[in-house]
């Protein structure tokens, strides 16, 4: 028999957007520098409920309903966390984030290399991000390869209710902007978590292994994680035993880990949902090339997303990387030579 | 309320539901002069404090010289571009004159003067237009943001420091400059609307000195003034002649007052020329005539300002004669600096990227080095003993 006290401690199904809330409860009982603002994150909670409670529980100073304005929200981000707050800004949408493309580029990502290490800028810009949800138009954009290209951005993306938690708390703590995407199809997806003792996770940089395997290695990141680990299960019908690496961070990239991997397994696909020509996994395929090509049995291949504006959502499961294709891919990988 | 619950209301009918929209400020006493507010050349300039017009006039003259020199460094090659306020000295010094040293300026790549007139270094305000480095100084010692170089960005900012400082309990304002162009901006109009809603603590300042680059600004906007702007922010427009130092110093002192004193936002628009081009990679003569530019030499700040010390008798020719040379020593000793090459080490192109230098980072941070090693080693290489 449990007693009360052990229930209350006890691992329970959570849901990944249960965990970024929690996260952000936390941080802003530890650090009163830290503050949330975006449009709707008040009094609502958020369109995804994230920061439900937050306004209550810390007031509406330090969850605030901004105007609908998102390079004035970021740009007023900027200028806050100059006077030493570390504000937490809420996207609510991918594509909704692109007003602000100008103040993260031409501001946030880089005022403390530009004032030579005199004004680090602690900003979290929350953006949930990828498709699947049946979102309509500039509702499911996968944006990561634009963050990915600016230096002085760390880009991070959780995969796991642990990760997720985990990861925002290090993202609100770091000196640098994180741009923290958070794949909105997870939101809902749960997992035994203990919000009372959340488990540490590894710090930001650092890809983990999320299945071992020998024949070939799945390069995977926020949203298609659950689809590689389905792929990997389905695998082992085929003969295959998959690994997959959950990279957690696209910026800072962890090569050494991937490189390892892949090195053990000699085989390498990298799966995401946004488009291929341009995107991460250009960059990931040649990294990985650059540090494995004698151990490489086949070229590394790339399981994307069309190149193409985001579909309707009726639509949207031709376009989003599946078991399937994933499986496709791997059965290309030059098994007979 | 549903559409049959309407129809229901205009059938029995039943009073209209109040609209849920109400006005929130009445928009008349938001709205600015017709004129350009003056103190110079006006019965009112007689009340003028003698040691605040003796101390605008030496800071102009100062600043003329300063605008002088850097724009004679650009011809030398130290500096790679100048933007200079020549004919807008007024408004840059003025505006820096009225906040406190607790307050913080906002410039745009045009206001090193404001930036100067603040107390920052010659030389460090001028690093970004020497190349040497993105920003010369540390903004918290003197708080002064970097000079910024795209357009109106740096406005909301300003209204998110002033906002924080004011949640922190401190009773900071936040002075944002811009220039006419920077009015067209979508961040001009997110920072006024965030600050008008958060009633921030700041002051945005438009030195509309006629041209974007050589776009003028009949074809800029069509408002009736860029000052007129305030009343949809539901913030107080001010219009003051830009050239005016008085007039500007006491337009500018007010609304710092009221921004301290938890009054708001206020938008001011100080009509002033540029005499000079948009910097010296520009051709004026292009886009405005000479007849023009010549017509506003008779409304130079310099001169407002001698001609009042004169009248007024607090200056003769010696006092004159003495900020001159005042002004002179400074370009002496701001010209000896910039003819020192900057001593620059390559490694600094990593370090400030990130709190902790990635992988990536160490791993291109050890190429360039061995790059250096292997140029140093060369004979006759650039760099290398002779």
């Amino acid at each position: 028999m449990t007693t009360v006290a052990e229930k209350a401690t006890a691992a329970k199904p959570a849901t990944m957007a249960q965990a970024l809330g929690r996260a952000l409860r936390d941080s802003m009982a530890a650090d009163p520098a830290v503050h949330v603002m975006g449009e709707d994150v008040g009094t609502l909670g958020g369109v995804f409920r994230v920061t439900d409670g937050l306004a209550k529980e810390f007031g509406e100073d330090r969850c605030t309903d901004t105007p609908l304005a998102e390079a004035g929200i970021l740009g007023a981000a900027v200028g806050m966390a100059m006077y030493g707050l570390r504000p937490v800004v809420e996207m609510q949408f991918d594509a909704f984030a692109y007003p602000a493309f100008e103040q993260l580029i031409s501001h946030v990502a880089r005022m403390r290399n530009r004032t030579r290490g005199a004004m680090p800028l602690p900003i979290t810009v929350r953006v949930p991000y990828g498709g699947g949800i049946g979102g309509v138009e500039h509702h499911s954009d996968s944006s990561e390869a634009y963050y990915m290209a600016t230096p002085g951005l760390t880009v991070v993306t959780p995969a796991t209710v642990a990760d997720a938690y985990g990861l925002l708390r290090q993202s609100i703590a770091s000196d640098d902007p994180v741009v923290f995407l958070e794949p909105k199809r997870l939101y809902w997806a749960k997992d035994s978590w203990n919000p009372e003792q959340p488990v540490d996770v590894e710090p930001i940089g650092t890809a983990v292994v999320r299945r071992p395997g020998t024949s070939a290695t799945l390069i995977t990141y926020g949203p298609s994680l659950p689809v590689c680990l389905e792929a990997a299960e389905a695998a082992r019908g085929e003969g295959w035993d998959l690994e997959v690496v959950d990279l957690r961070s696209l910026v800072p990239f962890d090569d050494a880990t991937v490189a390892a991997s892949v090195r053990r397994t000699g085989r390498a696909v990298v799966v995401h949902e946004s488009g291929g020509f341009g995107g991460p996994g250009g960059e990931i395929a040649a990294r990985v090339t650059e540090r494995c090509f004698h151990h490489l049995q086949a070229p590394v291949l790339r399981v994307a997303g069309f190149d193409i504006p985001y579909p309707p959502p009726m639509l949207e499961r031709h376009h989003l990387p599946g078991v399937d294709r994933v499986l496709d891919a791997v059965a290309r990988l030059q098994w007979d030579q | 309320m549903t559409v049959m619950e309407q129809r229901d209301t205009r059938r029995t009918g039943a009073p209209t539901p109040p609209p849920a929209w109400q006005p929130r400020t009445d928009p008349a006493p938001l709205l600015p002069d017709a004129e350009p507010y003056r103190v110079l050349g006006t019965d009112a300039a007689a009340q003028t404090d003698p040691e605040l017009l003796r101390r605008l006039y030496a800071e102009v003259v100062r600043g003329r010289r300063y605008n002088a020199q850097a724009t004679a460094l650009t011809k030398q090659g130290r500096l790679a571009v100048y933007p200079s306020t020549t004919g807008q000295e007024a408004g840059e010094i003025a505006a820096a004159l009225a906040l406190e040293d607790r307050d913080w300026l906002f410039p745009s790549y045009r206001d090193t003067l404001a930036a100067v007139a603040r107390g920052l270094d010659p030389v460090q305000a001028l690093t970004l237009l020497r190349g040497d480095w993105h920003t010369g100084y540390d903004p918290h010692e003197h708080r002064i943001a970097p000079l910024c170089t795209p357009l109106a960005t740096q406005l909301p900012h300003a209204v998110g420091l002033a906002h924080a400082a004011r949640l922190k309990g401190d009773d900071v304002v936040a002075l944002a400059m811009v220039g006419d162009g920077g009015t067209s901006e979508g961040d001009f109009h997110e920072a006024l609307n965030f600050a008008a809603v958060w009633q921030a603590p700041v002051v945005f300042l438009v030195q509309n000195n006629g041209f974007a680059i050589s776009v003028p600004l009949a074809k800029q906007t069509a408002a009736p003034s860029l000052a007129h702007k305030a009343v949809g922010y539901g913030m107080p427009g001010r219009l003051v002649d830009g050239n005016d130092a008085v007039a500007m110093h006491e337009v500018l002192t007010e609304a710092v007052t009221r921004a301290r004193e938890g009054g708001g936002p206020t938008l001011i628009e100080a009509i002033t020329y540029r005499m000079d081009a948009h910097t010296n990679a520009d051709d004026a003569t292009r886009y405005r005539t000479d007849a023009e530019v010549e017509a506003w030499r008779d409304h130079d700040p310099i001169l407002l300002l001698e001609r009042e010390l004169t009248r007024r008798g607090l200056i003769d020719e010696a006092g004159i004669q003495a900020v001159r040379d005042d002004a002179e020593t400074m370009a002496a000793d701001l010209r000896a600096h910039m003819n020192q090459d900057p001593v620059l080490d390559p490694m600094d192109l990593f370090t400030d990227v990130y709190a902790e230098q990635t992988s990536q980072l160490r791993e291109q941070a050890a190429q360039l080095r061995a790059e250096l090693d292997a140029e140093a080693e060369t004979p006759g290489a650039e760099g290398s003993p002779a």
